[in-house]
């Protein structure tokens, strides 16, 4: 026991215990929470320690493997089949996820880590609905805790450990794994909690405002990490997979997004009940779908049914399994809702022209953008199964049909946020969104005739983006009655307005700047594929390329095709691109590393391809604004930042009116 | 995690380090070219996951790059290239499904959808009794209406 090996090999026995404990005590809460929730306070103080104590050892499950990978302990099955002794630090711990076993393991650790956050800000929640609430959540740990354990155990040892590791695909060494994975699960198993507080309030058959108004930050927090792992994962794939793509409406991409859908609209109707109390039973609903998709996200797709090629999924019981569990948790969750949601107390009336108006088709149009997206992904599946015909449904119909969707939501979007509740003047919102509109007419004609019109729905989409961007400022300019009164006076205001009003304004000022990067790239992206040789130079959109030199340059566990290129910009000055084309020592395979250079929010990709005749073949494209598209994903999550550091919706603040915390009058 | 998947699937597709169109497939005709290229946009490699032939790496997707094109030569409009296609690999190889009995229910699910829970919406609003049962604001809208006046308030003592 005194030798070092020893104790790392018990630290992954330790692990697999605490596992276990944390599981066993999950179960214990479960019991507890979900049927004896009446028992008050006293039963609440121990289920919230239970949660903290679910988390801390789930943790040190996590940090057990993350050790055996970081000490490169190859006696853990895992960390042989992923990891590789010379492999930097940051990949050998982003390995831990890189696979079945230890994502599963991430999964659980942020599982375990909402519930303790729960209950360690819900101190001021009814003790019935904590105690059901955190009652859910173990239900969940118990749930996928179990099928860890049984069916993918992530601390499985090798009788006699290989002395070297089979490493990590090499596409997967990389930053972009080490951050994505953890924000994606985030935001999916954040919308945990809405599921968990959506089953207690069908339990208990009790909601109300202050249901809604604890729910909307949770939702809030899951979103903003959703936004960003997704914006993230579309830039990991631009750069990495090498022809400058940023989405393929690819199942598994779907499975990411429509979560991000459903989550949106939870965030929208979640207002409306808190300001109207209306919209309750739609609004359980959606938080049980939100979760839904947020488990088909992360399970569906490697049940081995969506798609056959994922090597995760290479066990059929595992995906049996998972399946079971799946239609256990939803279908229950489905049932509870078809019974129970009759006995909520539907209150509110509205208006159609109305903020609440404006919500519920905001609700509505997401809605059907979440079900389009969802028959167009399973379709082909349920087609192959019943009828035998196998058909693809690709980018094509997702562009058409989604678009055909989101245009009409952009299109009333400036609106919203200008309506009062309750009643509403069109005609009035119209007044204020005039001279907007006008800048948005005029930035479109100005920039579809300095660019051409190449598709002839890009107009329309510029349009739709600078009308989004610009009429979300709208509501500050109201606000701080930006020209009517002296500016000094007016950014007094503006500096004073509730930061909810900031973060409406700038999450849609963000969904308008993606609009306009996507129209950008999508209508004006020019590309160039030819053959080029050291010393000679090609021309795109008035940059020039000239390629200086070829090289065989070695890294550290691949040997690189190296073209050095020198890019001129049309105003001058020169930039370097070095792109790649790897071939990984250990496992043979090719990676292509494509260069890019940024000018502004447009960017120069640059790809090495393969030698032709002597010659080389290069793939250069220019990408206008295509930078916007991930900056409005920033500012729509930094705006969803903002809107928790507001006072009135912080987790666990007082309710009661804000002090002005201003500086004295002068 | 799921750009995870579509990475690993791509492994597939780099197994032949063959990449996407190349120019010694190009056309000399720049029209024909350009067809060729918005035709290929549409035809799904049938190795790949997901992928349309334009962009996808594979050898597979490379010979019907190739043929795509010695069609396009031999006079073919774009519909008569798709059917070429379609009559030999089958309609799964188109990535834009074509609207018939079987996908019928796939191209009908947006719109009917939508038409649903517009006409939910409409019906709604018709029953809704009209206004006047509710007290004029409720408890938690007075509280708020505070709330925004004393925010106002602090604004304009500020300025």
């Amino acid at each position: 026991m005194a030798a070092g090996g020893d104790c790392k090999a018990v630290s992954i026995e330790l692990g697999h215990f605490a596992l276990i404990l944390a599981c066993a005590i999950a179960l214990g809460s479960a019991v507890g929470g979900l049927l004896f929730w009446r028992s008050g306070q006293r039963l609440s103080q121990v289920l919230a320690q239970a949660s903290v104590l679910q988390f801390v050892l789930v943790a040190v499950a996590f940090l057990a493997v993350v050790q055996a990978f970081v000490v490169s302990d190859f006696s853990l099955k895992l960390a042989a089949d992923n990891s590789h002794s010379l492999k930097p630090l940051i990949f050998k711990i982003s390995g831990v996820w890189g696979n079945h076993e230890g994502s599963l393991l991430l999964w659980i650790l942020i599982l375990v880590l909402f519930g303790a956050l729960v209950a360690a800000f819900g101190r001021r929640l009814p003790a019935d609905l904590l105690n059901l609430v955190l009652g859910a959540q173990s239900l969940l740990v118990v749930a996928f805790g179990g099928f860890t354990l049984f069916t993918s155990n992530p601390f499985a040892r090798l009788a006699s450990p290989p002395l070297e590791g089979a490493d990590l695909n090499p596409i997967l060494q990389d930053v972009g794994l080490a951050i994505h994975p953890p924000l994606l699960y985030a935001g999916y198993v954040g919308f945990s909690i809405c599921f968990s507080f959506a089953m207690a309030a069908l339990i208990s058959g009790r909601i109300d405002q202050a249901w809604a108004r604890w729910v909307r930050p949770w939702t809030m927090l899951s979103w903003i990490f959703l936004t960003l792992g997704i914006a993230m994962g579309s830039y990991w794939a631009y750069y990495e997979l090498g022809w400058g793509g940023w989405w393929f409406w690819d199942p598994v991409e779907n499975a990411s997004f429509m979560p991000w859908l459903a989550g949106t609209a939870l965030l929208h109707s979640a207002l409306v009940m808190e300001k109207r109390n209306a919209l309750k039973i739609w609004t359980i609903f959606l938080s049980i779908i939100t979760f839904s998709l947020s488990l088909l996200g992360t399970f569906l797709v490697r049940s081995g049914i969506l798609t056959s090629v994922h090597t995760f999924a290479s066990d059929p019981t595992r995906g049996l399994v998972i399946l079971t569990i799946l239609a256990v948790l939803i279908g229950g969750a489905f049932l509870l809702f078809a019974l129970r949601a009759s006995s909520l107390r539907q209150g509110g009336l509205f208006a159609p022209i109305s903020r609440e108006g404006a919500l519920i088709l905001n609700n509505l149009f997401l809605a059907t953008a979440v079900g389009a997206v969802l028959v167009g992904t399973l379709y082909p599946l349920v087609l192959d199964a019943l009828v035998g015909t196998t058909i693809s449904v690709g980018a094509p119909f997702f562009n058409l049909t989604f678009g055909a969707l989101m245009a009409p939501l952009l299109l009333i979007l400036p609106f919203g946020p200008l309506l009062p509740w309750k009643r509403a003047d069109l005609v009035a919102a119209g007044q204020r969104l005039a001279g907007l509109a006008a800048v948005a007419i005029f930035l479109t004609i100005l920039v579809s005739s300095l660019g051409g019109v190449s598709i002839s729905l890009a107009p329309l989409g510029l349009l739709l983006g600078f009308w989004v961007t610009f009429g979300a400022l709208a509501e500050l300019i109201e606000r701080s009655k930006l020209g009517r009164i002296p500016v000094r006076e007016s950014v007094r205001r503006l500096v004073g307005l509730p930061r909810t009003i900031w973060s409406t304004a700038l999450g849609h000022m963000g969904l308008g700047l993606t609009v306009l990067g996507i129209v950008s790239v999508t209508a004006w992206e020019t590309e160039l594929v030819t053959t080029l040789n050291p010393g000679e130079t090609t021309e795109l959109s008035g940059y020039s390329v000239t390629f200086d030199r070829f090289e065989q340059v070695p890294g550290p566990n691949y040997l690189a095709d190296t073209g050095r290129f020198t890019i001129t910009a049309p105003g001058g000055g020169n930039k370097e691109l070095s792109p790649e084309r790897r071939i990984y020592v250990a496992s043979g395979m090719p990676t292509t590393e494509a260069a890019i250079e940024t000018y502004g929010f447009s960017q120069f990709y640059l790809q090495l391809g393969e030698p032709l005749d002597d010659t080389h073949v290069i793939r250069i494209w220019y990408k206008p604004y295509i930078l916007l598209i991930w900056i409005g994903a920033l500012v729509m999550a930094g705006a969803g930042a903002l809107s928790l550091t507001d006072r009135r919706l912080r987790v666990g603040a007082p309710q009661r009116a804000a002090k002005p915390s201003l500086e004295p009058a002068e | 995690m799921t750009r995870l998947f579509s990475l690993l699937a791509l492994v597939f597709c780099l197994a032949v380090p063959a990449l996407a169109v190349s120019p010694d497939e190009m056309l000399d005709n720049p029209v024909l070219e350009q067809r060729a290229r918005d035709i290929s946009s549409g035809l799904r490699c049938l190795v790949c996951q997901n992928q349309s032939i334009d962009d996808s790496d594979a050898d597979l997707a490379r010979d019907l790059r190739i043929l795509v094109r010695e069609r396009l030569v031999a006079g073919d409009t774009n519909a008569e290239v798709e059917q070429y296609l379609v009559d030999r690999y089958g309609e799964y190889v188109l990535l834009n499904p074509r609207l018939n009995n079987h996908t019928f229910i796939l191209w009908i699910a947006a719109p009917a959808l939508l038409l649903l829970g517009l006409s939910g919406l409409i019906l709604a609003v018709r029953k809704t009794p009209f206004r006047g049962r509710e007290p004029a604001l409720t408890e938690d809208e007075k509280r708020v209406l505070v709330e925004l006046s004393e925010a106002d308030e602090g604004a304009a003592r500020k300025g």
